[in-house]
């Protein structure tokens, strides 16, 4: 096996792209192994780490060296032999730098998939080549739906134990397509794989020459993700006023953010929310200079022409482009903590950079995410159940729908008493 | 090149930008924490960005073990002179003056445990509901289940195995009177980031981070700076070696490695190199598995 080639001069480093993917399988389906498999092939894994690590497994009892052990940090983890927590892991090829977001395969599974999933641009999906498409299979792939992971790749795992057979593959392939066409995904790719033998991993395989597709690591050093964000529909919601009130910037008044949609330039014509103000863009500020432009993510200063009332929470718009405006708002939700969801209950709800109250009017109805049916006969919403509400806020928020932007669409609800934040919210 | 594309260095620097300008917001009184060490420095870049052309709204502590490298002191000082900020320093020595701490017994007593009594006492002191660390994922395993926004409760304890889930950026900084929050704007970044941030935005860091001469004594497989802090064991000898340091922390405890890097380049090629991590040099983290995880538990950085 040949492993990646790792020297970075920093005019490549800093040319890497970067791409945050979340890993799903239920138990046993390898998950842990791909893991390794990666990080070790692209030398992430350092010997002191491996030391470790064979240290542990070997006063577990295990008998093979458990890479499970490296994502595995908590104590309880290691006692349990089981993964309580999303584990972030990092590694790198010349061309991206990739955030591992691994998620538990068991307990609290919902609550950690979607929590990993909030942030990545790309799904992996681990099928048994044995099992075939399963229950957990199709779970995952609705989270990852839900939450609009744009790409998913499924690697059809464990080929070496089925003779890398091309008949299992297209089995699989169509079992899973049957169930996807009920999904939103507009990018999914399969690919047949050994992550113990390391096939389709990082080298081609010979053991299927039928397969014309990429491998894994290929796929996620090339998947498109620039388009990923939205460059049409300007938002910038206002994180903090910035007035330093030195004698050189003394009337310097200029509101920072985080650009969540569009494109902005100096001299647009703006409108601020709720105030409904119009004016222009003075001029796009960074501690290296003033910029042309700014683009999601991008976190920067904007000054504008006329003084206008503008403060945290607030919303920057085009006035011929602006979001949903209102109290009353439509959500899917995952319930995150072990207190059910009280109907008609007070939570604090956070919203871009906007915090507030909102009242749980209804639960529309809960769905069955193994077999995506609206159960609308038991309305209660506990942990790790995934379900329709409609909430009205306090204040008015400045939103889009979820599936527009994932910035300006997603809220968490907050339990006012313990602070915990117990749901997370896509607007609909 | 697409035309709207941000590198995955320039998304790590927007990221941490972010959550600087959160924690200003959401909290009344954040600090933050600063060793020194070149994660710290990187944080202080990108308060000096988040809220550029105001001054950075919030001091900087430093928990002062007392067995510091003077090249370090004086790194600190200067900068925190150029930024015009507040420098709160707490002291290890005084927490043991006054009872607080108590200094371990035994042939390599260390104070880094010992920080954590005065961390504390610090934060409870200045009423501080916020501190920054600069504690990333890919150091330590305890470390990769960290949350950016990390609460802690009334006695400064973390409880890895009931965090809040963190979605989107939605940051959730709500918490009762007493507890407060580590927040930790570094925490996607790889040692190698840092190192390849630090050169293309071309910051100062101490010198100890370069290779040269200095008296070492090597002691469970790590070199450690030869100080008036260091009793040596029985074999134990005092050599002198062209070294530098890959971590910054108290001198006891942080080991050096051999190295002729005397550029920013050569050592972004030695960690590129490297096959240990860099807490691979630090005894701290050796004295048991979960060691990390136990400090943290009880309110360590």
């Amino acid at each position: 096996m040949n492993t990646i080639e790792k020297e970075f001069s920093t005019e490549e480093y800093l040319n890497m792209d970067l791409l945050r993917f979340t890993t799903a399988g239920s138990v046993d389906d390898g998950k842990s192994t791909l893991i390794g498999r990666l990080l070790h092939d692209s030398k992430s894994i350092f010997e002191d780490q491996m030391d470790a690590v064979e240290l542990a497994s070997k006063n577990m009892g295990d008998h093979q060296v458990n890479l499970a052990l490296l994502t595995d940090g908590l104590r309880a983890e290691r006692e349990q032999g089981i993964t309580i927590d999303v584990a972030y892991r990092y590694f790198a090829t010349p061309k991206r730098k990739f955030i591992i977001a691994d998620t538990p395969g068991h307990i609290q599974y919902t609550r950690n998939m979607v929590t990993g999933a909030s942030t990545a641009n790309l799904a992996i999906i681990l099928v048994d080549a044995r099992h075939g498409v399963v229950e957990q299979t199709c779970r995952h792939a609705f989270i990852a739906s839900l939450l609009q992971i744009k790409h998913l790749v499924i690697c059809i795992n464990k080929m070496d134990l089925v003779d890398f057979s091309e008949e299992v593959f297209t089995k699989i392939k169509g079992q899973f397509d049957d169930f996807s066409s009920k999904l939103e995904i507009q990018d999914i790719q399969y690919i047949p794989i050994s992550a113990l033998k390391g096939d389709n991993v990082v080298d081609k395989s010979e053991n299927t020459p039928w397969f014309d597709g990429s491998t894994l690591l290929y796929t996620l050093e090339n998947v498109h993700i620039a388009s990923d964000y939205n460059f049409v529909d300007c938002r910038f919601p206002v994180q903090r006023v910035i007035r330093p009130q030195s004698e050189k910037y003394h009337d310097f008044r200029g509101y920072a953010g985080k650009i969540e949609g569009g494109v902005f330039k100096p001299g647009d014509e703006v409108l601020a929310l709720p105030s409904g103000f119009t004016t222009k863009i003075k001029s796009i500020e960074t501690m290296n200079g003033p910029i042309g432009e700014a683009f999601p993510p991008e976190n920067i200063v904007m000054t504008l022409e006329d003084e206008i009332d503008i403060s945290r929470g607030d919303m920057i718009a085009k006035p011929n482009n602006q979001p949903k405006s209102g109290q009353d708002i439509e959500l899917m939700i995952c319930w995150l903590n072990e207190k059910k969801i009280i109907p008609g209950g007070k939570y604090g709800i956070r919203h871009t950079t906007k915090d507030a109250r909102c009242i749980v009017k209804d639960i529309r109805y809960k769905v069955d995410i193994n077999t995506l049916h609206k159960i609308e006969d038991d309305l209660s919403l506990g942990l790790n159940e995934i379900g329709r509400i409609h909430v009205r806020t306090t204040q008015p928020f400045f939103y889009d729908s979820y599936k527009k932007n994932r910035g300006t669409g997603s809220v968490i609800l907050v339990d006012e008493n313990t602070n915990e934040t117990v749901g997370a919210g896509m607007i609909i | 090149m697409q035309k709207y594309h941000l590198s995955h260095l320039s998304q790590l620097e927007n990221e941490a930008v972010f959550i600087m300008r959160e924690v200003a917001s959401q909290f009344e009184k954040p600090v933050l924490l600063f060793s020194g060490g070149k994660d710290s420095i990187v944080m202080v870049r990108l308060a000096q960005k988040a809220f550029w052309p105001a001054k950075i709204p919030f001091p900087l502590m430093h928990i002062d073990t007392g067995h510091n490298f003077e090249e370090t002191i004086e790194f600190r000082d200067n900068l925190v002179k150029e930024l015009g900020v507040e420098l709160i320093v707490a002291s290890v020595q005084e927490s043991i003056d006054e009872g607080k701490a108590v200094e371990e017994k035994g042939a390599n007593p260390s104070r880094n445990k010992l920080q954590i009594v005065t961390l504390l006492d610090g934060i409870e002191k200045h009423k501080f509901d916020a501190a920054f660390g600069g504690g990333r994922r890919d150091e330590e395993k305890a470390r990769a289940k960290e949350r950016f926004f990390s609460h802690r409760d009334e006695f400064g304890q973390w409880d890895p195995k009931n965090q809040r889930p963190e979605l989107w950026n939605l940051f959730n900084g709500k918490k009762h009177m007493g507890e407060h929050f580590r927040v930790f704007p570094l925490s996607n970044w790889t040692e190698m980031d840092v190192w390849q941030y630090i050169a293309a935005e071309n910051i100062p860091i101490p010198h100890i981070y370069y290779t040269h001469e200095r008296e070492v004594v090597k002691r469970d497989g790590v070199y450690l700076a030869n100080s008036p802090f260091i009793s040596l064991l029985e074999g134990e000898k005092i050599e002198k070696k062209q070294i530098r340091f890959r971590t910054i922390g108290d001198m006891t405890c942080t080991g050096a490695v051999v190295s002729d890097a005397s550029k920013i380049e050569d050592i972004i090629m030695e960690v590129s190199a490297a096959r240990e991590t860099e807490r691979g040099t630090r005894t701290d983290d050796k004295r048991s598995e979960a060691a990390m995880e136990d400090r943290k538990k009880e309110g360590y950085f």
